[in-house]
């Protein structure tokens, strides 16, 4: 049989590929011995969640997931790490005493999440995006998701404000 | 047609799912805790995006659903390092076993 | 799927390859006019002993860079220290994809299997391209956080956590700058952009004419984001020994200071893409490789700048840095983008 090259699932593969990042990344994020090697597991399966949205044709929810949750989460939960080296509890066990019970559970929900989504026929539509998504974004969030919209940015200033206030050393060293 | 079925979509957001909330469950670290509850938003927002994508592509409200989900998921990375590092200026440990106070 | 796009797809990496490698040339010369012009402003010759006039002083240091034994201090966290100068490199690089370098696809003078071959003039024409340098910008912070971390010494991680705490902070103003610009256009992507500068007042309705003070907010930033003087505050010899990089030696070492100046030359591309009418200029549509040449004298003239800047002005304190960036700049480029968009709001609605 002669090679030919429209046979290449190129979408699976890529699919594939993203699924090995994000997957990997997570067991690596739950299973790592060492905190920051985890939040670098974090920034894997972060990586391959942007992939995905790729290959969902979601190309700005790519760049949001990069910009937001590469470049600061992730940045942020390093450094965290970074600014209390204790933190990170070298060698010793990062786990609870619960942690053999959890596991049994999460593989059952695990197993009923999987039954769930092959048993529903799920109502797929085969229409295609239309027009420009990144104004159609822009025109929902202005229009009919405006008061979520300010809700979300007032969540957002206040979760900013209270964490500088917490995270403040003593304002009276602050002062001096 | 499309080359990969919505099952696929929400069998890998499964399993992240529940691997975030494994290492949710299972982490002694306060770090490690939130690092799990962020590997849940990201599986919720695979999910979105998979059903916008197969389900209603000609209404924006998935996206409009992930981002916000990204956005409180900033707001909640934000306070909850806040407090992990206000605890260890206090307690010098993030191990939420240790912080029992209110036991007694 | 044809052979049309398996030949897309090998222009495509070809096309890939080209531009890193050209990326790489411009930074060996960057290091050469950067060393020359600044013996110049301070009154000296330069390097101008290799070669001629010191031409190939680079190629000399090169060498050397390359020939040094690869030394790996026991102290380090292995894995996490080999990847960071690659993580630093590797998103300069990227951050080039979406720039569009010339009016019209360029088509080959030659076919192959009876196909002919059009070069399109950018690697990717995505419509979120503005967002998307923001983004890659943003993940040039790991090689620095991890090269910091990984190298187990204080002074790394201290150089380490300020410059990311650096390109963190003037990501934001810099995001607000291009918002400004963005605002204008009505489009992220990089290729409306430039038309949108070209089509208006005969060519020359570049963005920096509507947007100054975007355009300067924009290069304090880029400077910042580059670690370039005034704002080199990881290589402040005298303080940290030499920040994120002290425990890098030999090719490792190389990789961060191209890292530094590809960074440098992108950013400049960028800039003279969305403000100062990138490949536009006069005849630039019909004959696409003179739109190269006017793109390319816009960013000599703004590396130019940056090496001025370089020779002029001293280092700034990190307090002062960080000051300036949250007190100043950001508070300027949010006042900029909103009267921005109240002037449309009253022009156009």
């Amino acid at each position: 049989m002669p090679f030919d090259p429209s046979q290449i699932p190129i979408v699976q593969i890529v699919f594939f590929v993203m699924t090995a990042c994000a997957i990997g990344g997570a067991i690596g994020v739950v299973s790592s011995p060492n905190l920051f090697h985890s939040a670098l597991y974090l920034v894997l399966s972060l990586f391959g969640v942007a992939g995905y949205y790729v290959l969902l044709s979601a190309g700005f929810l790519a760049v949001v997931q990069l910009m937001v949750y590469v470049g600061a989460i992730a940045i942020l939960i390093l450094f965290a790490i970074m600014f209390a080296r204790r933190l990170m509890g070298q060698g010793e066990n990062q786990n609870n005493q619960q942690w053999w019970l959890s596991l049994p559970i999460v593989m059952i929900l695990f197993a009923v999440l999987v039954g769930v989504v092959n048993t529903v026929s799920w109502p797929v539509s085969g229409a295609e995006p239309t027009g420009d998504t990144v104004m159609e974004l822009g025109h929902a969030f202005l229009g009919s998701y405006l008061i979520p919209f300010e809700v979300v940015s007032i969540l957002l200033s206040v979760a900013l404000i209270g964490g500088i206030f917490l995270a403040r050393e003593k304002v009276e060293a602050e002062e001096a | 047609m499309m080359p990969i079925p919505l099952s696929w979509w929400l069998t890998v957001s499964a399993a992240l799912f529940s691997i975030g909330v494994y290492g949710a469950l299972s982490r002694k670290n306060a770090i490690g805790i939130l690092m799990g509850i962020e590997l849940v938003l990201n599986a919720v927002n695979i999910n979105l995006v998979a059903f916008w994508r197969y389900i209603a592509p000609t209404d924006i409200s998935g996206q409009v659903f992930a981002i916000i989900v990204i956005t409180v998921a900033a707001a909640e990375a934000a306070v909850g390092l806040a407090i992990i590092i206000a605890l260890y200026r206090r307690r010098q440990t993030a191990v939420v076993d240790d912080l029992d106070l209110l036991k007694n | 799927m044809d052979l049309e796009f398996i030949i897309s797809l090998i222009v495509q990496i070809v096309m890939i390859g080209v531009i890193a490698v050209a990326l790489m040339t411009a930074f060996a010369a960057m290091v050469m006019v950067e060393r020359k012009l600044l013996g110049r402003f301070t009154l000296r010759y330069g390097p101008n002993r290799v070669g001629k006039y010191g031409s190939l002083q680079i190629i000399a240091d090169m060498f050397k860079l390359f020939f040094k034994e690869e030394v790996i201090p026991g102290h380090v966290e292995r894995t996490v220290y080999l990847m960071a100068p690659g993580l630093a490199l590797v998103p300069a690089l990227m951050a080039f994809a979406v720039v569009p370098i010339a009016g019209a696809p360029f088509t080959l003078p030659f076919q192959i299997m009876g196909t002919p071959i059009t070069i399109n003039p950018w690697i990717a024409n995505v419509n979120v391209g503005v967002l998307y340098i923001l983004a890659i910008g943003s993940l040039g912070t790991y090689g620095v956080i991890l090269g910091g971390w990984s190298s187990n010494n204080k002074y790394s991680l201290l150089g380490g956590l300020r410059t990311s705490a650096q390109m963190l902070s003037y990501e934001l103003p810099m995001g607000l700058a291009m918002l400004s610009a963005i605002l204008i256009v009505g489009s992220m992507q990089l290729t409306n952009i430039v038309e949108f500068q070209a089509s208006y007042l005969g060519g020359f309705f570049w963005l920096i004419l509507v947007q100054p003070v975007a355009f300067i907010v924009f290069y304090i930033c880029a400077l910042a984001e580059a670690g370039r003087s005034p704002f080199d505050l990881p290589e402040t010899e005298n303080e940290l020994i030499a920040g994120f990089s002290t425990e890098y030696g030999g090719m490792k070492f190389g990789l961060f200071f191209a890292a530094e100046y590809v960074h440098m030359i992108v950013v400049s591309f960028i800039m003279a893409t969305v403000f100062l009418g990138g490949w536009s200029g006069p005849f630039a549509q019909q004959a696409p490789f003179l739109g190269i040449g006017y793109l390319l004298i816009k960013v000599a003239f703004i590396l130019f700048t940056m090496i001025w800047v370089r020779a002029s002005i001293p280092r700034v304190r990190f307090d002062k840095l960080m000051k300036f960036c949250w007190k100043f700049l950001l508070p300027v480029s949010i006042a900029n983008a909103a009267a921005t968009a109240l002037v449309l709001a009253v022009l156009f609605f």
